[in-house]
């Protein structure tokens, strides 16, 4: 009678944090701030990724004594990352209770081949796509929210761009493509054929797509939902940045006027220094945390 | 037959608005448009205006809450409620009707319902079950309830709709309506005709009253 952690119930939680900003935090003070700023829900973290790209090492799972001092100290939906293929930390965050698990490039993969198969869990996942290929893949282990991949911790919105019009390039040609067509098209895409089919019919993801990774600025928020976003992600982006207050609500109300310059000059103003960025070309091969996970 | 076909073009000329500030608004205006009104995503305070009921959708009740004051919608939306439009809010959107609202300050304060935000627990507990609703009928309506609140108690006037293990999950009160749960995305559309009948009534009441017919001769009044 009473069923719990359906389909409907978990990609109807991202649903509704459409047109939100999901916010990372790494304590409760952050956690307060940014709920009050407007945040449709919080990322519990150890270290934002700008800190992960420069202390190095494995990055793993946040102590479950932050994430839970997290969620003591707000009511919005608090969500928390374990890594690629990690079952274990899975399994240790749906019994913390989050409200959603990233399972994410962030962090240092625990397995190089496979995800997780996150029909089982009772939590929703969401999970970084940089084409329809990698979304329809995450679906079709269970992923109830596809965001963009991007470039996380660089401040630097260009990947997430890249992977948006990716998505939304390819959601165009797939609603294009004749019937005779699709089984090729999904071979070359990698997209499991009877998800790319459903695609077809419905002319867009299954799922709700955020943007994620590299956005700083009230102006990179608006840009991804100009895009088509249903809604963005920001990481380092607020914590790392001179007056982290101030940033979030501009970014939560650029990102609900995004089609309105006038609010969106108004809302830019005086912010003071946005978090350092950096040029992704300029990165070694081996620091591009995107192709963690594809 | 014939009554049926005038209903349906009547129903066409509603102009139903969804607050776009965030959450499922999407979901709720396809729903909106297949029963047969026209939905209206309200990006801008000044749509508010022009419209024959509002729904309120399930979204974080904090940011909205937040937004809703900070760009003016609030006012707005009180102007509609004065001139007797309907209102619907659901999850989130209940949260904001509430005159009162546990552990917090409300937000709109419009309804007379006391409501318990996250009352089943975090997201984990998100669950669906069958509804028994006798207001739509004897079939019973699949309620999805994501991160739910309860309404804890009502006032005076407040017509309970339905209760799930003995807690209301559903109430409506004058031109107000209330649902812990989110019909919009289920597919059946009884709730949001329930609505529209709502809205098409206030309607040709306000017509009746302005064209300077006596509204003693709608026999729902």
């Amino acid at each position: 009678m009473v069923e719990t952690g359906t389909f409907r119930v978990k990609k109807g939680m991202a649903e509704m944090q459409k047109g939100g900003v999901i916010m990372d935090v790494t304590d409760p003070e952050q956690a307060r701030i940014a709920e009050s700023a407007g945040a449709v829900a919080v990322m519990a973290l150890e270290r934002v990724p700008a800190d992960i790209r420069a202390t190095g090492g494995v990055a793993r799972m946040a102590d479950p004594e932050i994430i839970a001092a997290i969620m003591d100290a707000v009511t919005i939906p608090v969500m928390a990352k374990c890594r690629i293929g990690h079952l274990a930390e899975a399994q240790i965050l749906q019994a913390l209770g989050v409200d959603y698990i990233d399972e994410s490039e962030v962090l240092t993969p625990a397995d190089e081949q496979f995800h997780i198969d996150k029909h089982g869990f009772t939590v929703p996942f969401v999970c970084g796509a940089r084409d329809l290929g990698e979304a329809l893949r995450r679906i079709g282990e269970g992923a109830a929210m596809i965001r963009t991949k991007g470039e996380p911790g660089t401040g630097n919105v260009v990947e997430a761009v890249r992977h948006m019009r990716m998505i939304t390039g390819q959601l165009r040609q797939v609603q294009h493509a004749p019937e005779e067509e699709m089984m090729s098209l999904a071979k070359e895409m990698g997209a499991p054929h009877g998800l790319l089919r459903e695609v077809k019919k419905q002319g867009r993801l299954p799922v709700v797509n955020f943007a994620a990774g590299g956005i700083a600025t009230p102006a990179d928020a608006a840009l991804m939902m100009l895009l088509g976003a249903d809604g963005v992600f920001v990481g380092s982006g607020i914590f790392k940045s001179a007056d982290p207050q101030k940033r979030a609500q501009a970014i939560v109300e650029a990102t609900l006027n995004y089609d309105n310059p006038e609010v969106l000059a108004l809302v830019s103003r005086g912010l003071g220094e946005a978090m350092p960025g950096l040029d992704i070309s300029q990165l070694p091969e081996g620091e591009q945390m995107q192709v963690r996970g594809i | 037959m014939r009554e049926e076909k005038i209903e349906a073009k009547d129903l066409s000329r509603l102009n139903i608005g969804v607050l776009g500030i965030q959450g499922a608004v999407t979901e709720h205006m396809q729903a909106v448009a297949s029963s047969g009104a026209r939905p209206y995503f309200v990006r801008n305070p000044s749509v508010l205006e022009g419209l024959d009921g509002l729904i309120i959708p399930g979204g974080e009740s904090t940011t909205i809450g937040r937004l809703i004051r900070r760009y003016g919608y609030d006012q707005g939306i009180f102007h509609l409620a004065e001139r007797g439009r309907p209102i619907w809010g659901t999850c989130a959107g209940m949260v904001l009707l509430a005159q009162e609202v546990e552990h917090q300050a409300p937000l709109l304060g419009l309804m007379d319902i006391t409501v318990r935000r996250n009352a089943f627990g975090r997201q984990r507990e998100s669950f669906e079950a069958p509804l028994d609703v006798q207001a739509l009928g004897p079939e019973p309506f699949n309620g999805v309830f994501i991160r739910a609140p309860i309404i804890l108690s009502v006032g005076d006037g407040v017509e309970v709709l339905s209760r799930f293990q003995g807690q209301i999950v559903a109430a409506r009160q004058g031109h107000y309506l209330a649902t812990s749960f989110h019909p919009e995305l289920t597919g059946d559309l009884r709730f949001h005709r329930l609505f529209l009948q709502a809205a098409l009534e206030t309607t040709s009441k306000i017509k009746a009253v302005s064209s300077g017919s006596t509204p003693g001769h709608s026999s729902s009044l």
